[in-house]
This record gives structure tokens, C-alpha cells and sequence, in this order.
């Protein structure tokens, strides 16, 4: 399969990239890791008239602290994210759920900025990123703004990012001491989408919830945010019945596709045993 | 559409061409450059046959257009046994172990199992499994393809992989 033609573009700086997606709004695409979009252009399901390479900006590329948050650039890979000397002790859940997508070659290509902008709600990033509270870093000919993960998602591959703007990087808040997490993603093979996903936050006090958010991959045209089920949990005892609760919560918000992963009753079902592993992980991992 | 310059290193040989941007990679190294090696299987990045080692990365080429490999350093099959033919480790192994029946899939297993090799030179099994998940293997069921690793690890054990190959 070969693309429709196209103008290549390899910007060295974000001015430079701003200006290109300026004269480009509409026909210009940009290329991160380029394994949502070039597999898409060889089905001829995409056919950016300018693709703008953002793989030369090293702006967009790093993690760093900033005062008590990650600041993560755009273009970093998922293997970087793995591999980083720091990330993987401060907020482990990011590499937990970057493991488990596609496979290793993807992940040396596949960028955290590529995975969260191009709302594809099979992908696993964007339902970490609500239930962290990440804020996205936008820039475009107007200047810069910031856009909370959990604002960010409208629709499938509908977002907040307007025509001609990039995500420049991902803010997240640091992880408290002494929280768990957990991502549990059922998927039927290597390099799936998740036929259900949950992401989860949480502390403990004193043998109780005392914090907690949940998050739901592919089980929705957009990441959910599971509000309800997260806000039931906080000062219970962390046990079965308390989990059970929430996972009944989460069964009530979903609204998967019926696919190849299964029909609608199961993926919901499957969303509330996530949830609920997700659960008794992070609750197991505080106690470890 | 207009073909631009390119410029790279492609098994330790400075490459200059001229490609048109919406090229991939693997096209390119298969008829541009008549490395046939890497495979084309599944062109939908699910298979890894037509992995290759660019810039320290394992990458399947299918999914990468050459351009984006400007100034890059490529590996692919073709350059891993030394100048006098005698096979690098994995080859040696997959021969030794039965790694492959078709054949079909093995240049890019090897080429990812070379990177995998350098990131944990004394892989468990369950490393080798996982590191090689992005490949696909219809014939063998993957037991060999693992011994065989193990057994490249083992040879390998001590040297550099790069020194090996070079």
C-alpha cells in the first residue's frame, strides 16, 4: 500500500512548525511517531496535502520536573517513557500502561503527544491522562493555551486542538507519596485495542480511601472520566464490596461498540472487572 | 510529487538518493537500494518482517517513510554477518536451534532480536517472548525462535553486539 502524495515538511523549531500549520491549517497534518497516521495514509483514509514532520523540533522531545508536576514533550516515545532514569519511580502507572501498548517496534516509534491529540478512543494514553489530571500544552499562530486532558476530548477524533494547532507537551501533577495505581487493559492479542480498560489513582488514610480517580479506555467515542464511581469510594474501607460498588458505577456510564473484542453486554461487564482489578491492585501495591 | 534528497548510512555505507517523500522505507531499501532482506508481510505493522535496526531503535519499516531517516544509520540483515561471511550469533543460532522453517519472518526476527540483545544481553524467557512480541512467526510456534535467541545471548555473553556485527 503507498500514501497519496503529499509535501514534506521537517521543521528544526516550534516557530518554525507554528508558521508551517499556519500556512497549512486545513491541509497540513503533523507526523509524530506516525503509527496512527501512516497506516491510515497508506489506506488512503487520510490524505494530508502537507505532512509537517514535528520528529527535527528537540523542544518537543524530554521529561523534566517542574516544581510538582512532569512536564512531558509532545514527541517523547513510549520506549522513552519506559526507559527515562526518573518517570518510571515518580509516576509508574505511566510506564505500566505504555507496556501495554502495541508492541515493542511501535513503542520505540509511537509518542505520548501522537497518542493523546489524535483522539482515538482506542487509544490508552487519553484515559490515564483524564484520570491524572494532565493539562495539554496547545500552541498555534495566536499564541499558547492550556487545555485539561479532561476537557480535552469531544468526540471520536474530535478534540479541543483547533485547525493549526499542536500539542507542544503534557503536564501532569506529581504522584503523592505512598499512592497506588494500577492500569488493567484486557486486550485479545499483542498490539490490540483494549476491549476494556481502567486507570487508577488512589490514596489511603488511616485504612480508607481518601483520594481516587478512575479512568476508561475504549469503552466510550471518548475517555471517561468515572466520577461517580471514583467519588462513592472515597472513606470506604478498600475491600470487595466497596470495589464492586464502583464497578457497577462504572458499568452504568459505558457505552462500547459492539466489535470484534465482543458484544455491548460483555465489553460493559468487562469494564466493571477492569475497574475492579484496577482497584485491588493499587489498594494491593500501597500495602507492598 | 517532487523527489527530494537523502542522505544516510545504511548497514555502515553512506547512501545518498533522491525519494519521493511519500516512499516508505521499506520500499526504499528493497528497490532503491536492493536489500531485500526485510520483508514485506502484513503492511499493516502487525508482522515486524520487515523490522530493521535504525538508529538504535528496532523499527518496522512498512511504517516509516524514508525521509524520516535522514542522517540516520540503518542496519538490516544484509549487514550482520562479518566481511568474510561468517553469521553473526543469531544467525548462528537459528540455524543451530531451528529457529525458522519458511523463513519468511527471520530477517526480521533477527534484527529485532539484535536490538533486544543489546538492551538485556542475558534475556529469561519471558524477556525474549515479550521482546519479540511485535513479530509474528506462522511456521514455528516460537519455541525455536526463542532457543535460538538464547542461544545468540549466550554466544554473545561478554562482547559487544555492535563490535560482533561490524
Amino acid at each position: 500500500m503507498i500514501p497519496g502524495p503529499f509535501a514534506y515538511h521537517r521543521p528544526q523549531s516550534l516557530a518554525e512548525a507554528v508558521a508551517l500549520f499556519a500556512a497549512h491549517p486545513e491541509d497540513g497534518r503533523a507526523l509524530a511517531g506516525g503509527h496512527s497516521l501512516i497506516p491510515m495514509m497508506k489506506l488512503r483514509l487520510a490524505t494530508p496535502e502537507h505532512l509537517i514532520d514535528l520528529g527535527g523540533i528537540a523542544a518537543l522531545k524530554g521529561i523534566r520536573r517542574e516544581g510538582e508536576t512532569w512536564v512531558i514533550g509532545a514527541t517523547t516515545t513510549q520506549a522513552a517513557l519506559i526507559g527515562h532514569e526518573a518517570l518510571p519511580a515518580g509516576l509508574p502507572i505511566i510506564g505500566e500502561t505504555a507496556r501495554q501498548i502495541a508492541d515493542p517496534q511501535i513503542r520505540y516509534c509511537g509518542t505520548l503527544g501522537g497518542n493523546v491529540a489524535n483522539g482515538d478512543p482506542g487509544n490508552d494514553m487519553p484515559a490515564l491522562m483524564m484520570c491524572l489530571d494532565a493539562v495539554y500544552h496547545l500552541a498555534g499562530a495566536k499564541g499558547e493555551r492550556r487545555v485539561k486532558a479532561r476537557d480535552f476530548y469531544l468526540g471520536a477524533y474530535v478534540t479541543a486542538l483547533a485547525a493549526g494547532e499542536i500539542l507542544t507537551a503534557i503536564q501532569i501533577p506529581a504522584a503523592p507519596p505512598g499512592h497506588g495505581h494500577a492500569y488493567e487493559k484486557l486486550k485479545r492479542k499483542i498490539g490490540d485495542y483494549a476491549t476494556a480498560a481502567a486507570a487508577v489513582m488512589l490514596t489511603l488514610e488511616a485504612g480508607r480511601i481518601a483520594t481516587c480517580a478512575i479512568g476508561l479506555t475504549n469503552l466510550a467515542p471518548t475517555p471517561l472520566l468515572a466520577e461517580a464511581a471514583a467519588a462513592m469510594l472515597i472513606g470506604e474501607t478498600p475491600d470487595e464490596r466497596a470495589f464492586a460498588a464502583a464497578a457497577r458505577a462504572v458499568e452504568a456510564i459505558v457505552a462500547p461498540t459492539a466489535d470484534g473484542r465482543g458484544p455491548v453486554e460483555y465489553r460493559t461487564k468487562m469494564a466493571g472487572v477492569m475497574t475492579r482489578r484496577a482497584l485491588a491492585r493499587a489498594v494491593a501495591r500501597i500495602g507492598a | 510529487m517532487k523527489k527530494i534528497p537523502l542522505s544516510l548510512t545504511v548497514n555502515g555505507d553512506p547512501v545518498e538518493a533522491l525519494v519521493e517523500p511519500r516512499t516508505l522505507l521499506i520500499h526504499f531499501l528493497r528497490e532503491q537500494l536492493d536489500l531485500t532482506g526485510a520483508h514485506i508481510g502484513c503492511d499493516t505493522t502487525h508482522c515486524g518482517a520487515c523490522t530493521v535496526d535504525l538508529d538504535g531503535r528496532s523499527v518496522k519499516s512498512c511504517t516509516l517513510f524514508a525521509v524520516q531517516a535522514e542522517g540516520a544509520a540503518i542496519r538490516t540483515i544484509e549487514g550482520l554477518a562479518a566481511a568474510d561471511g561468517t553469521l553473526h550469533p543469531l544467525q548462528e543460532g537459528f540455524r543451530e536451534m531451528h529457529g525458522l522453517q519458511c523463513g519468511f519472518c527471520t530477517p526480521g526476527m533477527i534484527m529485532r532480536a539484535y536490538r533486544l540483545l543489546q538492551e538485556i544481553p542475558n534475556p529469561s524467557e519471558d524477556e525474549i517472548r515479550a521482546g519479540i512480541a511485535g513479530n509474528l512467526c506462522r511456521c514455528t510456534g516460537y519455541q525455536n525462535i526463542v532457543r535460538a535467541i538464547a542461544f545468540a545471548a549466550a554466544r554473545l555473553n561478554g562482547e559487544n553486539l555492535e563490535e560482533a556485527a561490524a
